[in-house]
């Protein structure tokens, strides 16, 4: 990936953290598992998959599922710079004139489908390599996880029965942001080792740094994995990356920042310098 | 004709039917070679099977799912209700085994809930089988729908001809105006003896093949509660969310009451055994049938009990 490109993705990103960050008010939503997975979705939508404003009806296109809901902010912020939204339906966050809420729904275009309750969308997405599949047609179906969501078997069912069908067209990705809800997950239900559970489970794994964009490049340019198996790419993220003052918090999964705070958030973003949040974090699932 | 026939025939026709079942090949075993890829088995996934039935249904297919009705209507609720539910999308659920034709099974496997957790998801259409004939009868128009569809499937042989079937259209077998019994399903084998049992000791007697449970042949209902006779709601599931449910809120919604009759399971798991001897031990035979409601309507000479037919069980499955 040449400089010029890198800095491009680097710009759109930081352009989508400053709709999350807008969009952690006036009611709030899951801030810190939209930062986690902000780099890895503007790589998928800018760079690599088949996939634009002008071609959703094109049975032809590659599809991408977000399995972990939570993290719609990121995929709004991501629609609106790149032109499947007007910016101006951000503005529209929770209000019942639209459809722009916590989790993602098909009135939003881009979105392949509606997500929230976790575990149902990498057995939808298979359903969609398997008539890939049948039709002969060579498109990516990519579904992304949380990692606390791989609490949920049905997640397990569904990489077992893509390797049984030998779904190759089929990729699962896991933002392994190392947090569910409001605990890390290798204090409540640890997760390591990762990589070889997918093995186990019949998958072909490679694990990256969920951040950057070279390594996401090489990663997802050398798909399929296997000419037999669904792969599964692992990326390595931090929960509200790009604002110090939030990564890496337990209790700052879904937040609802003051005006002010947003105004210092925006700042951070740009500066990296801290800011101080007096919000409190609301627990809402 | 069978009900595996009809599936071969329907997806050679059209191309968008996919069979799917989670392991559960007692109707379809010998659809794997000439369907091909288009027979899907997902292992025993139920939750997973019904996932991947969506995915396919968002890319046009026409997904016709298999499992034991319990699992199906149980363990994969919230995938029906969310994935295929929310999405409006053209699943059609084929549920095996539902209500008493369980028999031998036990309370994991008795799906006597179903009808109730079906009709509850808005937009999913609801439909049992009298026999396999109706079944056949009532399949095509349900697989060609672009609706959802929960089908309470049934092979055992027909005792009746049925009529044509329409979605939404009750089957009216008799009417009379002592007594009409509403009912759906294998029951309806049993309520065609009680009718006749009740007939011939002097009563007016109608019977209802419900067949569409949702959307409900309202009229065909009303018509029913406008004769002022005993209504009759016979059904293998619990009394509460079924056919006795759909009937009392029809009555609440059309400002009517009536005086009927539930014959349903009330707050308890069937005993597991033979099908004729679950039928003889939870009251469910064509010959209680009558005399329960030969008692409801005050028939206190026990005529009804002499008789001694025994229903076999022709469901060796």
């Amino acid at each position: 990936m040449t400089s010029e490109k890198q800095n491009e993705l680097k710009e759109l990103a930081l352009r989508v953290r400053e709709h999350i960050v807008r969009l952690s008010t006036d009611g709030g939503c899951f801030t810190g598992a939209s930062l986690s997975c902000a780099d890895l979705l503007v790589y998928l939508y800018a760079d690599f998959l088949n996939v634009r404003p002008d071609n959703l009806q094109d049975p032809e296109r590659d599809y991408l599922f977000l399995s972990k809901g939570h993290d719609v902010p990121a995929l709004y912020g991501v629609f609106a710079e790149l032109g499947f939204i007007p910016k101006e339906r951000l503005d529209n966050h929770l209000k019942t004139s639209d459809s722009i809420y916590w989790h993602p729904n098909r009135n939003v275009p881009g979105v392949e489908f509606h997500s929230g309750s976790l575990g149902h969308l990498p057995s939808v997405a298979m359903g969609v390599a398997l008539d890939a599949r049948l039709r002969g047609q060579d498109q990516k179906v990519i579904v992304i996880t949380g990692d606390g969501e791989l609490n949920e078997g049905t997640c397990w069912e569904a990489v077992l029965v893509a390797s049984a069908h030998k779904l190759n067209n089929l990729t699962f990705v896991v933002d392994r942001n190392h947090f569910q809800a409001n605990i890390a997950t290798e204090e409540l239900i640890p997760l390591e080792p990762l990589a070889p559970k997918f093995e186990a489970f019949g998958a072909e794994v490679r694990r990256i740094d969920g951040h950057d964009f070279v390594a996401l490049e090489e990663a997802f340019q050398a798909l399929p994995f296997s000419d037999t198996k669904p792969s599964v790419i692992i990326c390595d993220t931090v929960r509200g990356k790009g604002l110090p003052s939030i990564e890496r918090r337990a209790d700052r999964w879904f937040c609802n920042f003051s005006s002010d705070e947003v105004v210092e958030l925006l700042k951070e973003l740009h500066s990296q310098e801290a800011t101080t949040l007096t919000s409190e974090t609301l627990t809402v699932r | 004709m069978n009900y595996e026939q009809l599936i071969h025939e329907t997806a050679l026709a059209d191309e968008r039917l996919i069979v799917m079942t989670a392991e559960n090949r007692a109707l379809i075993r010998n659809l794997p070679g000439p369907l091909g890829q288009r027979f899907i088995d997902t292992g025993i996934t139920e939750q997973t099977m019904i996932g991947a039935a969506a995915g396919l249904a968002l890319r046009g297919r026409v997904p016709v799912v298999h499992a034991l009705a319990t699992f199906l209507t149980l363990r994969a609720f919230e995938f029906i209700r969310t994935d295929v539910g929310i999405a409006n999308l053209p699943v059609k659920i084929s549920s095996f085994v539902p209500g008493f034709l369980s028999d031998g099974n036990g309370p994991t496997h008795q799906a006597i809930e179903d009808i109730s957790l079906m009709r509850g998801i808005p937009g999913m259409t609801v439909f049992a089988a009298a026999d396999e004939q109706d079944m056949l009868a009532m399949l095509p128009a349900i697989w060609a729908s672009p609706s959802p569809a929960y089908v309470r499937v049934n092979t055992r042989p027909a005792t009746y001809q049925h009529a044509p079937f329409e979605i939404g259209k009750a089957e009216i077998v008799s009417e009379g105006y002592d007594v009409t019994i509403l009912t759906y399903g294998m029951l309806f084998e049993q309520a065609l003896i009680a009718k006749d049992l009740l007939t011939e000791a002097g009563y007016s007697v109608g019977l209802v093949n419900l067949r569409s449970l949702k959307p409900l042949d309202s009229a065909a209902v009303l018509n029913v509660v406008k004769t002022g006779g005993l209504v009759v709601t016979l059904e293998d599931h619990f009394q509460t969310g079924g056919l006795y449910s759909i009937v009392a809120e029809l009555l609440l919604e059309n400002e009517l009451t009536a005086k009927v009759l539930p014959l349903a399971l009330k707050e308890k798991w069937y005993k597991p055994g033979r099908l004729s001897e679950v039928l003889e031990y939870e009251g469910f035979t064509g010959q209680h049938i009558a005399r329960r409601i030969g008692e409801k309507l005050g028939d206190k000479a026990n005529a009804f009990n002499e008789r001694t037919e025994v229903i076999e069980n022709q469901f060796a499955e």
